[in-house]
């Protein structure tokens, strides 16, 4: 084996990947990803939902194999079979979930699964070690704490001494700040920068952009599968530099969209506050209105509030203050069938785990909000002639590929099973559409389908929301553009019907990344630059 | 995780692929694959009997010919089939909504207190004729079972108290509570039972119609299973076929879908927790007018609860497949006691459950044979 010397001065690397191939049934995960991390710093794997950060490191981290490509830690090629091997090779990562046993001791956690001690656990001497490791990477955590009486920010740092404890100089955060109120984010940064400071190499994957300027040396962005930046300096590029590679800018203008005609506001979303899954605020102040016969978009890097702001206006999601007004009906202390029942449809963000019920059929799964009235049932009998006819009438109309009706959708493509979702949804001649990622893990065909259905509701006279990250999206098929961060709206876009220019899709991106739109006015775009 | 896992070569050239099943297969297949399993659990029962010294044929002969051999025998089978399938209904209908209802035992129990209680207590003159006192029975039995199925929903639903342990311990108090009242209030001259119902408390039974058809002479098969074959029916069509159930399978398949469609997920916890303790409760009912006659805790405390949990799941939760499977059972635990009181036929019965259980893989995946350069 020939060893390549570094010709550089630069510090040795210490993971290697190239050209990094990894497929799901259907989706083109990672397509010949290279990545680099050097040894001591802090880099950071940036990119939407689904653009397949997850995906890499989950293969560095030896959960998944590549179908192609190299992996060499300290200039070693390597092969992991399983994250057993990844952390022998030093590699360890802290996934979003933790996975920590909740009545069991901090100490117990971290030696779990581990062969010393093998027998008997004489558990304080081992609650030093823990201890002593802590200490030395400024982790402070009582070893004999349960793990159900920490705090998220603590149980993190669990997590983070459970992998120093094996060994691994190179740590893997799957988004470590989603989980943290502000003040533990704060936390973690000095813990991270002092790990760096002592030679440990961390991987950070996020999607927030000031997280990300604030914390790491350097950066990568995959968007779509593909890298798009590799190992870029994190001091020489701007946040809105960062957001064009996230969201791309191409936007394809082959879609025959024709001149808006709103109408009526029919939804008014009036100062919301509400609060996400962890208790966090994740809405804070937000309003927006949408008229029929046109679609708005709401932009945004993920997880600024747009899932919440969907739930909210579907009453999955009470409002803790302000107010949803729908045809001027109060929707504030409804629930989801009054939305259903006053014209109100949603596509949802999770097809599987919200949007259908896989070991149902397609039958089933198309009736989820006719199934009340006639003539799907009467006098609460179901009539399945009536549902089997109008499943079989939709897969005609919506072109959906399955064998039979009858078919479980869990057998189903992402794209048909959006068909069915959109099939079901826009069957009921909504006056009212939310759409949220509609297009998300589709193929081209697929998703240029679902943008034609959205500017068939449009013209039919339906107001549609399109809640999208993909900015392309958004500026092809929307009339108005708020931009959201951090729960709050950043402003409001026009979006003409000529292809958008420069200057527009910059003052989104500023947007995006958290200038209120009048200080860009104010400022002008340059400044920024 | 998703790829599909490929076992250790089994010889040169040749492995065994097992993957995930990406269609639908034929209608005839899920029946044939259970066929198969109940015909390994007989060959490895075979062999446990030879172990035990026995000669497999000929003691399968014999549990045949007790079960089904005349219609005698039939129709003891049918009387023991009849609350298991009562029971198995109510398993049925909260499983498939995904709650673990593990208390028909003690909803069946409630049942047949309740329908005792309008003997007893007395709430009906013991003159009343035969149809007031059944239907009235039978309406007790129901509530009471359906207010032993409440009390877990409404725990569940409201302060999200774990079903399977609530409907557990509310067995325990089930028995002692019937305990209370036929060890006192109700003791027939200090023994452990209540007194014997009057006759017009009691379901028709065939034998009872010996003077017209000879032939049913003696035989003890009783009302309850007409109650219980309409039940299943019924069931069958609410789950199948109705608003409420299409709720229920809907919310038991994915309850996040279903909020999302409008349902009322914790209303519909308490109902069906409800209806599934009613079922029970019935089945208490028929056991207690049809075949015991009379309050008594060892056999109406007899683990039909707990055979039901079994039944509705080899039925895979279909209402009508249950009566079919309750029919076996009665078979089972009816003729194994001809070969041995305890032992060898709880043994072949366990065989049975596990090879069919684990038949269900065979649903779900595909076992290929490939050649290893295939990969």
């Amino acid at each position: 084996m020939t060893q390549t010397i570094p010709i550089s001065s630069e510090p040795p690397l210490a993971v290697e990947m190239r050209g990094i191939v990894k497929k799901f049934p259907g989706v083109l995960a990672n397509d010949h990803v290279d990545f680099e991390l050097r040894s001591g710093e802090i880099h950071a794997l940036l990119g939407e939902n689904g653009a397949g950060k997850s995906t890499l490191m989950n293969v560095l981290a030896g959960l998944y194999r590549q179908e192609a490509g190299v992996i060499k830690v300290k200039g070693k090629p390597v092969e992991f079979h399983s994250p057993r091997d990844a952390i022998k090779a030093g590699i360890g990562m802290i996934h979003q979930h933790f996975m920590l046993v909740p009545s069991q001791t901090v100490t117990e956690n971290v030696l779990l699964g581990l062969d010393n001690p093998r027998f008997f656990m004489r558990l304080p001497q081992y609650d030093a070690k823990v201890t002593e490791v802590g200490e030395r990477f400024g982790l402070k955590v009582d070893p004999r704490a349960k793990i159900w009486q920490l705090s998220v920010g603590e149980q993190q740092r669990v997590e983070l001494l459970k992998m120093l404890y094996r060994g691994a100089d190179v740590l893997i955060m799957d988004e470590p700040t989603a989980v943290l109120a502000p003040q533990e984010i704060e936390g973690l940064f000095e813990i991270l920068r002092s790990m760096a400071a002592q030679g440990k190499s961390i991987i950070f994957i996020s999607h927030k952009l000031q997280e990300v300027t604030a914390i790491a040396d350097r950066v990568s962005v995959l968007r779509r599968g593909v890298a798009t930046a590799l190992g870029v300096p994190a001091k020489g590029v701007t946040r809105q530099e960062l957001a064009r590679l996230m969201v791309g800018r191409d936007v394809v203008f082959s879609l025959d969209k024709k001149p808006g005609n709103p109408g009526d506001v029919v939804l008014e979303v009036k100062d919301v506050y509400a609060d996400n899954d962890k208790g966090l605020p994740a809405l804070r102040g937000f309003s927006l209105n949408v008229r029929a016969g046109e679609i708005v978009g709401v932009a945004g890097v993920a997880g600024n509030g747009q899932s919440e702001l969907a739930q909210v206006i579907t009453c999955l999601r009470k409002c803790r203050k302000g107010q949803i007004l729908l045809n001027g009906k109060d929707l504030s202390a409804q629930n989801a069938l009054f939305g259903i029942q006053h014209g109100m449809a949603y596509i949802p963000e999770d097809r599987n785990r919200v949007g259908s019920a896989p070991n149902l059929s397609v039958t089933d799964n198309v009736i989820m909000k006719k199934y009340r009235q006639p003539p799907i049932s009467r006098a609460g009998l179901l009539d399945m002639n009536a549902a089997t006819k109008l499943a079989n009438e939709l897969k005609e109309a919506y072109e959906i590929i399955v064998p039979h009706v009858s078919t479980p959708v869990r057998l189903l493509s992402g794209g048909n099973l959006q068909r069915v979702i959109l099939a079901r949804e826009i069957s009921g001649l909504p006056s009212f559409m939310v759409a949220v990622q509609p297009t998300r893990g589709l193929d081209v065909g697929a998703i240029e389908g679902v943008h034609r259905l959205l500017l068939a509701q449009r013209e039919a006279g339906a107001a549609v929301l399109l809640i999208s990250e993909e900015l392309e999206e958004l500026l092809s098929l929307s009339d108005r553009v708020y931009v959201i961060y951090e729960g709050k709206s950043m402003g409001e876009v026009k979006i003409g019907s000529a292809e958008p220019d420069e200057s527009l899709i910059e003052t989104i991106g500023l947007m995006m990344t958290g200038s209120p739109l009048e200080k860009i006015h104010k400022e002008g775009v340059g400044a920024h630059g | 995780m998703a790829e599909s896992t490929a076992l250790k070569k089994k010889s040169a050239g040749y492995r065994i692929r097992i993957e995930p099943r990406l269609d639908v297969p034929p209608a005839w297949y899920p029946l044939l694959v259970s066929v198969g399993a109940l015909v390994l659990a007989l060959f490895l029962g075979g062999i446990l009997i030879m172990f035990a010294g026995g000669d497999p044929l000929k003691s399968y002969q014999h549990i045949a010919r007790a079960s089904f051999g005349n219609i005698g025998v039939l129709s003891d089978t049918i009387v023991k089939a009849t609350p298991i399938l009562l029971a198995a209904l109510a398993c049925s209908v909260a499983f498939r909504m995904k709650l673990w209802n593990i208390g028909a035992e003690g909803q069946f129990i409630m049942g047949a207190w309740g329908a005792s209680a309008i003997v007893l207590a007395p709430v009906l003159d013991k003159d009343s004729p035969r149809w007031l006192f059944l239907t009235v029975m039978a309406l007790a039995g129901m509530g009471a079972g359906a207010l032993w199925g409440f009390i877990p929903g409404f725990l569940k639903a409201k302060l999200n108290v774990n079903e399977i342990i609530s409907t557990l311990m509310l067995n325990y108090i089930a028995v002692a509570w019937i305990n209370f009242w036929i060890f006192g209030v109700w003791s027939e001259g200090g023994f452990q039972m209540s007194p014997k119902f009057p006759l017009n408390a009691w379901l028709p039974r065939l034998a009872d119609y010996a003077k017209s058809v000879p032939a049913f002479r003696g035989l003890t098969t009783h009302a309850g299973l007409l109650i219980g074959v309409f039940a299943a029916l019924i069931l069958w069509l609410i789950v199948y076929r109705s608003r409420w159930g299409y709720e229920i399978r809907l919310i038991g398949d994915n309850a996040n879908a279903a909020r999302y469609a409008g349902i009322n997920i914790t209303g519909n916890i308490i109902y069906v927790m409800m209806l599934s303790g009613a079922l029970a409760g019935l089945g208490g009912m028929s056991e207690v007018s049809g075949m015991v006659h009379r309050l008594q805790t060892a056999p109406i405390a007899a683990g039909y609860g707990f055979t039901g949990i079994i039944v509705a799941w080899l039925a895979k939760l279909n209402p009508l497949a249950i009566i079919l499977v309750s029919v076996l059972f009665g078979a089972l635990i009816l003729a194994g006691r001809e070969i041995q009181p305890s032992g060898v036929p709880k043994m072949i019965q366990g065989i049975i459950l596990v090879c069919l259980i684990a038949s269900d893989f065979l649903l779900r995946y595909r076992v290929r044979i490939a050649r290893a350069e295939e990969d």
